[in-house]
């Protein structure tokens, strides 16, 4: 700690950090544009001046970027003296000089960092009387509106794109007042995280483009802290809602998961939530058709599906406390497993292994400290992709140390990243396909499944003896092990969703011999697909699988199933479950219409994440609550209320039932903001003391303004009436802060910049490690040496989550069902670039995608958004070409790196 | 005791006398609704939105006027044209609500909503006070006759390409090499 001197008062600062920083810190107002907390400075925008003196005696002082100056001990600096104020305001006007007269037709305002900061520097006339420059803009997909007029040139934009995110379709072209921030020609933008630009941008140029179609100003947004449903890591969103609609997300920031940043499935996969097609009543089958049941005869109908011989099958989408609720129903032995089979199997691992003492599964914050990292299988951009930014930054850990040994401090962005050049921390990928971490990795292996398991294992051998011999011809079997040896911080990363459990395992034997190796605890990433894979998994015994319920079900043993949240032909292959669906009676909870809910004989609406109070367990086993936003105005219920007993109760006291007999879920309740803070019974309100139309917004439908919506079920209330978020609130929803109406505020709500919020919860680690584990022994199915192809599932950001897929938005991205192959087997199977292909002749259709770097025999397989039945594929399949066969999207839209364009 | 009385009664009848004098003097009641009222220009009454010069809506559904708004009573919805105008889907005020504090005329950043002197608008029924965009918008340019947003924002618009707009020069060429 130093101790440093701003406008004489005395403040204890990190010595590590810059004036800017340490400024922001304290609470005190500075202006800034292209530094950014999470990238650090470049001193491009010169706004930050401030007046730095020499010792005591120095009474002229000099002008400081305070963005460029460390916090050094003994600094002494005014933020408030007239010569610096007059180069702030001087600054600003010159940075508005073509800035268009726009805010009235402007996404950003309101919520504008360019607005706070001209208020706060006191420009307000534009002096200068020549014209305008002004910029063509461009079409950048369907996430991103382009206005490039707006941009004052800070370079935050392709900072965070291309620097931080990796993006390579986003550059700073021309120069002096012509400078112009876009792509070398029309068309969208690739990165998987294009829509953190809408947050980054201090300005409108790049704004939501989804959210513009359904725009609403963000002091009318009703928020409140959520959770992103969109993958297993659970990143803190706060969805905003305006005349019961859901508008858009935006990240809410937590130190220990996002950050600052999110992706872009998460961003804008959420409109779903306003389908038309949702469930909005009760849905009984009657003469072969659903029917909405009278409301009299609801509850008989529900309670028909009571009683010892009824099963209920789970779903790794629903909250804990809906499956919770339904065990608690069904009871503990009839409680089945909601993902597949092999799914279930690998989980199973995944627990266990999160149990074990020797691993650590890293948060998100953690993963951007490892210095050495090996990916076993998976595809983390599109199966958890804020991960793959987080291996971003890791990579940079390598410079961040050279940069150490030159005394340059680490928020010298530019700095750093010049003396660094391309030396980057060892990224290791074993994957069946070329993946989007390429770019970055040290090691690149691609080969067939098995033969990853088989390198893995290989690593793991190599780098203790004791781990089960394997060898593998592969040269950079020695280089990863070592590296991993020698890293200060290394991380291995697999998962379930490779589908294949001995990769898993060969993981797992890695950790164990770095482990067994170094001594230390080693950090075990273990990847799950879906948000609540991991809470539900916790619940459910482990011998309870699907495939147990589907057998269960055939033996004719049960009759009855209530199936939640949960579309089973994406589970299982579809001839199993349609034999089974024929000899049960189902009573199906969900939001949208699926083809299970289509062979049910009860159907009930249930909430979507936006509409409830619940709490999800990530890929770590971190549990966070998730708020309700806003009403659902159907008959939509949240699941747990239709389960239990006369569709009562409320969601605490459940939560507190389930951390008292769930096994491992008794941190649940620590979740809850505590009540005895409030202050005479108020609440949090979810809007903001500026919400308009309260008087006028349903006035058309009645003058006699309706009362507020009364929450009783939670800390917050539908009103703008309350204890204001800015000071005593336990719960953060849209941060806000006076004279910082943009997302940056939030640095006013943090401990210090980057640091924790000050009202907010991480999340509570349920699982223990108290466990010490063994080597694994691989389980290598054995491979049926036939003329056919190998199978390796790949996975889309935009198609692969089911709720997502029914985006919109997402919808525009998303590409068929595809079979990439190489082009060795291309050429023997005579197929084209973009020709139909029937995957061993059962009617599953996927259009060819030849890729240079698959491996030969081996091909990748995307099911689309279920639109081939993955688990009636076996681990090899035949291919063969049809000529007939229409799809929908094509995959134009598919971005890999190493697509062969010949042909197509 | 005589004294009052002479006082009280001349008191009477200089009352009454001041009363007939007033027989002759100018009326200061006004016979309305037969004869109307002069109404000052500035008056805050009955909210009207405008067009501009070119008869095209003036509101770009900014929704400053509805955060203005110490009561709460204007909702709109922002949409947006074929040709990039910006324009209120719905936009309502609730006049039974409504103040006349004229905020939302101060927060107009395109003289779109403004205040007339029309103040005539009771009703028997209060639904009848929920004022849509259809009986508010009129065909004219109200007060401010020649303000055209859109001349002077540089957001392109079909009719009004980039650079056309008040004091801008032409887009800028990327590709190319001058200073």
């Amino acid at each position: 700690m130093a101790k440093i001197v701003i406008d004489g008062i005395e403040y204890e600062v990190n010595p590590n950090n810059n004036l800017l920083q340490e400024c922001l810190s304290q609470g005190l107002d500075l202006p800034y544009f292209c530094w950014h907390p999470c990238m650090g400075s470049v001193g491009a925008c010169r706004q930050c001046a401030v007046k730095q003196y020499r010792d005591t005696e120095d009474k002229e002082g000099m002008l400081v970027m305070a963005c460029m100056t460390p916090a050094s001990e003994g600094s002494i600096i005014s933020v408030e003296d007239p010569q610096a104020k007059d180069m702030r305001e001087r600054v600003i006007e010159s940075l508005m000089i073509s800035h268009p007269h726009d805010c009235p037709v402007c996404e950003e305002g309101g919520e504008c960092h360019l607005q706070d900061m001209t208020l706060m520097s006191g420009h307000n006339y534009r002096r200068y009387d020549k014209k305008k420059v002004t910029h063509r803009n461009q079409y950048l997909g369907p996430f991103i509106n382009h206005e490039m007029n707006r941009c004052i040139t800070c370079y935050r934009c392709v900072r965070f794109y291309d620097d931080y995110a990796g993006g390579t379709d986003l550059s700073a072209q021309a120069s002096h007042h012509h400078t112009y921030f876009g792509r070398h020609e029309e068309g969208v933008l690739e990165s998987e995280f294009s829509g953190n630009l809408v947050e980054v941008c201090p300005t409108g140029v790049f704004t939501d483009k989804a959210f513009s179609s359904n725009y609403a100003r963000k002091w009318d947004l009703q928020t409140a802290p959520s959770v992103c449903t969109g993958c297993a890591i659970g990143c803190n969103t706060t969805p905003g809602e305006r005349y019961g609609s859901l508008r858009r997300i935006v990240n809410r920031y937590n130190s220990e998961i996002n950050g600052y940043f999110i992706c872009d499935r998460g961003r804008f996969g959420f409109d779903y939530v306003n389908s038309e097609e949702r469930i909005e009543a009760p849905l009984a089958r009657k003469e072969g058709q659903l029917a909405v049941v009278p409301k009299g005869q609801l509850q008989s109908a529900i309670d028909t599906f009571q009683g010892s011989d009824v099963i209920g099958i789970a779903s790794p989408r629903a909250s804990n406390e809906s499956n919770f609720a339904l065990r608690c129903l069904v009871g503990d032995e009839n409680f089945y497993s909601g993902i597949s089979d092999a799914e279930h199997e690998a989980t199973q691992l995944i627990l266990s292994l999160a149990k074990d003492s020797a691993f650590n599964a890293p948060s998100v914050r953690q993963i951007e400290l490892a210095d050495a990292v090996i990916i076993v299988g998976e595809d983390v951009t599109n199966v958890a992709p804020r991960i793959a930014l987080a291996l971003r930054q890791s990579v940079r850990n390598k410079a961040k140390e050279l940069a150490e040994g030159c005394n340059i401090p680490q928020w010298q962005d530019a700095a750093v990243r010049e003396l660094a050049q391309h030396d980057r921390s060892p990224l290791a990928i074993l994957s069946s396909y070329a993946t989007r971490l390429d770019d970055i990795a040290s090691d690149i292996v691609i080969d067939s499944p098995t033969e990853i398991a088989n390198i893995a294992s290989a690593v793991a051998n190599r780098i203790s003896g004791h781990a089960p011999a394997a060898s593998s011809d592969e040269a950079s079997v020695a280089q990863i092990a070592a590296q991993l040896i020698e890293a200060k911080r290394p991380l291995v990363i697999a998962g379930s969703t490779s589908g294949s459990v001995s990769q898993l395992q060969a993981a797992a034997n890695i950790a164990r011999a770095l482990n067994e190796k170094r001594g230390d605890v080693i950090d075990l990433c273990l990847l799950v697909s879906e948000v609540n894979t991991i809470g539900m998994s916790l619940l459910v015994n482990e011998r309870n699988s699907l495939g147990a319920a589907l057998e269960k079900i055939s033996n004719g043993q049960t009759k009855k199933a209530i199936v939640l949240e949960n579309d089973l032909y994406r589970r299982a292959a579809k001839q199993k479950i349609d034999e089974a669906f024929q000899k049960v009676e189902m009573l199906v909870i969900d939001q949208l219409p699926s083809a299970t809910t289509a062979k049910a004989s009860l159907v009930l609406p249930s909430t979507s994440f936006s509409e409830q109070e619940s709490t999800y367990v990530n890929y770590e086993g971190r549990a966070q609550l998730s708020f309700q936003v806003h009403r659902n105005h159907a008959a939509a219920l949240p699941a747990w209320r239709w389960l239990s007993d006369q569709q009562s109760g409320d969601i605490e006291s459940l939560i507190n039932r389930c951390a008292e007999e769930a096994k491992n879920f008794d941190k649940l309740d620590d979740l809850l903001p505590d009540l005895n803070q409030f202050v005479a019974g108020m609440k949090i309100p979810r809007q903001s003391h500026r919400y308009s139309g309260r008087t006028a917004m349903k006035a058309n439908l009645n003058v006699h303004e309706p009362k507020q919506p009364v929450d009783d079920q939670s800390v917050m209330s539908f009103s703008m009436e309350g204890i204001p978020a800015t000071k005593d609130s336990a719960v953060l929803g849209a941060a806000w802060s006076p004279a910082w109406n943009s997302n940056q505020s939030i640095s006013k709500f943090q401990e210090e910049i980057n640091g924790d919020l000050k009202q907010s919860h991480v999340g509570e680690l349920l699982i223990e490690r108290n466990e010490t584990g063994s080597y694994l022994s691989l389980d290598q199915r054995p491979n049926n040496l036939n003329e056919n192809l190998q199978v390796a599932v790949a996975y889309q950001i935009f198609g692969s989550d089911e709720l997502s897929a029914k985006s919109n938005t997402i919808q525009e991205r998303m590409t068929d069902a595809y079979v990439a192959l190489s082009p060795k087997d291309a050429k023997s199977l005579d197929l084209n670039q973009g020709d139909s292909v029937s995957l061993d002749g059962n009617g599953n259709i996927a259009i060819a995608c030849i890729r240079s770097k698959m491996k030969q025999g081996t091909v990748a397989v995307y099911c689309g958004d279920n639109d081939i039945d993955r688990h009636s594929l076996g681990t090899t399949i035949a291919l063969s070409k049809v000529t007939e066969a229409k799809m929908k999207r094509g995959i134009q839209g598919l971005i890999v790196s190493d697509l062969c364009e010949e042909g197509y | 005791m005589v004294r009052l009385i002479v006082d009280t009664l001349l008191s009477q009848v200089r009352t009454l006398w001041l009363v007939f004098m007033k027989l002759f003097q100018k009326k200061d009641t006004v016979e309305y609704p037969d004869q109307q009222p002069y109404m000052f220009p500035r008056w805050r009454g009955r909210i009207i939105l405008s067009r501009d010069p070119d008869g095209e809506e003036r509101c770009v559904a900014c929704n400053l006027c509805a955060v203005a708004c110490p009561v709460d009573c204007i909702a709109l919805q922002k949409g947006e044209m074929e040709d990039g105008r910006w324009y209120p889907e719905f936009f309502r005020i609730n006049f039974s609500r409504c103040i006349m504090c004229g905020f939302c005329e101060e927060a107009c950043p395109t003289n779109a909503i403004q205040l007339t002197p029309d103040f005539e608008m009771a009703e028997y029924v209060r639904q009848d006070m929920v004022w849509e965009k259809e009986d508010l918008l009129i065909n004219g340019t109200g007060k401010y006759h020649d303000y055209n947003f859109y001349r002077v924002a540089g957001k392109k618009i079909e009719g009004k390409d980039k650079g056309e707009a008040l004091n801008e020069a032409a887009p800028v060429d990327v590709r190319s090499l001058l200073p």
